[in-house]
């Protein structure tokens, strides 16, 4: 082994350039944590600044980077997945698929639309769709217990839309990775269709059947569940990945099918890992993008977010009148929702390989980077005073 | 004991809910993880949580207990979440066949196919007694079974 017959010169290069970068991180974590905001948005800069000044050159463990970043991808939708179990998605369709429609035409469209407008191929116009849509449930989830909404009433409504739209990218992953990979129309069809019947088939024995891969990985020991998830994770991830189906996909399709105490368990072991490898595939993302392609697509970010901050606004409005929740609820709601995430990063990571992939890169870092910065900040403002301002008398929630 | 309802947080717990005889409402919001938050609603915005109370589980064990709770519950709660266990309180009335004798001796695991968890007894409570203990008139039992074994139990237990 190169490490331990000390022969590596380039082991020793490599090294040094995977330790600066995760260090950098650590800073950037704890900035975070500082700035009380999620560490997204400084991954992102992060990346930008170095691959910019080429402070640190990636000459050796590009690959290494690169790799890692990838198992990050998957990690990601592994625990975006184990986030909620199967009744809690059973539920949410169930109850939540109205508002979940309002959310998708309203939020993926002007995506979409952008996309087309600066001329891009469909394939990615639709990644940029997806890149519009999907909230941050990390953001969410930590502006609720920031400002200690989770007790709120409106909070239900929040929680059942993120399930929606975790549930939706179950089916939108897939398609859309299918398209990203066909070469022709019949390919791609071919693509496409496989890749639904394959999701469809998971997605039922999962829920039907979860039950059964959690009772045989219940009795394992930390060590051995934590090794046994990962390795499940990335043995689906590849074989998904073999059928065109992408492999976070098939990650995803693992974190959904696990459940009960197994899932707990799973996500508070994983969680580590995942912050580390996740780390890593930020940066990386916004390593490859050129500085000069963000500031140039700038503009259409502000467009995209001007038009789906809104979006989202409506998304929170409807969900939370739906449960009986008063106007400063409804406002809350959505602003709760505005903040773009590691969903949007993975979508537009999936694009990497098409014509107008650095663009969509590009456009999605920094759209990302706005919204985090709008979301957390709209959800800070009064909103029952303004609830007041918007109408003279106070309006009682309807029953 | 006014009407509690509750809320399922998808991700993050429970929620239960109740207005107080004086009118203010009151939640408990019951984490996955085990941590408790206790919000008092605003009277003019029903909707927020005007106060919030962040405990964890020994604040919440403490706060239980200030309130007169009984550790029981909250012990043998993670309980109902198994599929297809149910948990019940059956109170042991002085005409049952089984007053008077100890758990062992009135093979109640075997008729009934149910087990007793804990016995509460006026103020104290023994939790997972052992066969020996002996069964009083008065004592609640809690017991954890099939709902078949719990109805059992409680026709036994009834006398």
């Amino acid at each position: 082994m190169s490490v331990l017959a000390s022969g590596g010169a380039e082991v020793a290069e490599a090294f040094v350039e995977i330790g600066t970068i995760v260090l950098v991180l650590s800073v950037l974590a704890r900035l975070a944590t500082w700035l009380r905001i999620t560490a997204i948005p400084l991954f992102l800069i992060g990346g930008l600044v170095v691959g910019e000044g080429q402070l640190v050159p990636l000459d050796v463990s590009g690959e290494y980077i690169a790799l890692t970043g990838e198992i990050g991808v998957l990690l990601l939708l592994l625990t975006l997945g184990l986030e909620y179990s199967a009744e809690e998605l059973q539920t949410g369709l169930r109850t939540g698929a109205g508002t979940g429609l309002i959310d998708a035409l309203a939020n993926f469209t002007p995506g979409f639309a952008i996309g087309l407008l600066l001329g891009w191929e469909v394939t990615a116009a639709l990644l940029l769709g997806g890149v519009s849509w999907v909230s941050s449930s990390g953001v969410a989830a930590k502006v609720l217990s920031d400002l200690s909404r989770l007790g709120n009433r409106e909070t239900p409504s929040i929680l059942n839309l993120l399930v929606i739209e975790d549930l939706a990218m179950a089916a939108y992953l897939p398609i859309v990775a299918a398209l990203v990979a066909g070469t022709d129309a019949t390919t791609t069809v071919k693509n496409v269709t496989i890749a639904l019947v394959v999701v469809v088939l998971i997605l039922a024995l999962a829920l039907r059947y979860g039950r059964h891969l959690s009772s045989a990985l219940a009795g394992a020991t930390d060590e051995s569940l934590l090794l046994g998830v990962f390795g499940v994770t990335l043995l689906v991830g590849g074989l998904a990945q073999r059928m065109q189906v992408s492999a976070a996909i098939g990650a995803f399709l693992v974190g959904i099918a696990l459940a009960g105490p197994v899932q707990q368990r799973a996500s508070a072991l994983l969680g580590p890992l995942r912050d580390l490898f996740a780390a890593v595939f930020f940066f990386y993302f916004a390593f490859a993008i050129d500085p000069a392609d963000l500031m140039r697509f700038l503009l259409p970010a502000l467009a995209l977010a001007v038009l789906t901050v809104p979006g989202k606004l409506l998304v929170g409005w409807v969900g939370a009148r739906r449960i009986g929740v008063a106007v400063p609820g409804r406002i809350r709601a959505g602003t709760a929702l505005i903040a773009r995430g590691e969903f949007s990063i993975v979508i537009a990571a999936l694009g990497a390989t098409l014509a107008d992939g650095p663009d969509l890169a590009a456009l999605a870092a920094g759209y990302v980077l706005l919204t985090v910065v709008i979301g957390p900040m709209a959800a800070r403002v009064d909103a029952r005073r303004l609830a007041a301002r918007l109408s003279p008398r106070p309006q009682p929630a309807p029953t | 004991m006014p009407e509690v309802t509750e809320t399922q947080l998808p991700g993050v717990g429970v929620r239960h809910e109740f207005t107080t005889a004086k009118g203010d409402r009151l939640s408990v919001l019951v984490f996955r993880t085990g941590r408790r938050e206790v919000a008092v609603y605003d009277r003019e915005d029903p909707d927020a949580a005007a106060m919030v109370l962040h405990l964890d589980e020994d604040d919440a064990r403490t706060l239980t207990d200030l309130l007169g709770g009984n550790p029981v519950t909250e012990a043998v709660a993670g309980m109902q979440q198994i599929e297809g266990v149910v948990l019940d309180w059956i109170p042991v009335s002085a005409g049952s066949s089984l007053a008077g004798s100890s758990i062992g001796d009135g093979q109640i695991r075997t008729r009934t196919g149910a087990s007793v968890v804990a016995i509460v007894r006026t103020d104290t409570t023994i939790p997972a007694p052992d066969p020996t203990e002996v069964l009083l008139p008065g004592d609640t039992v809690v017991a954890v079974g099939t709902p078949e074994g719990l109805r059992a139990m409680r026709q036994l237990l009834s006398g």
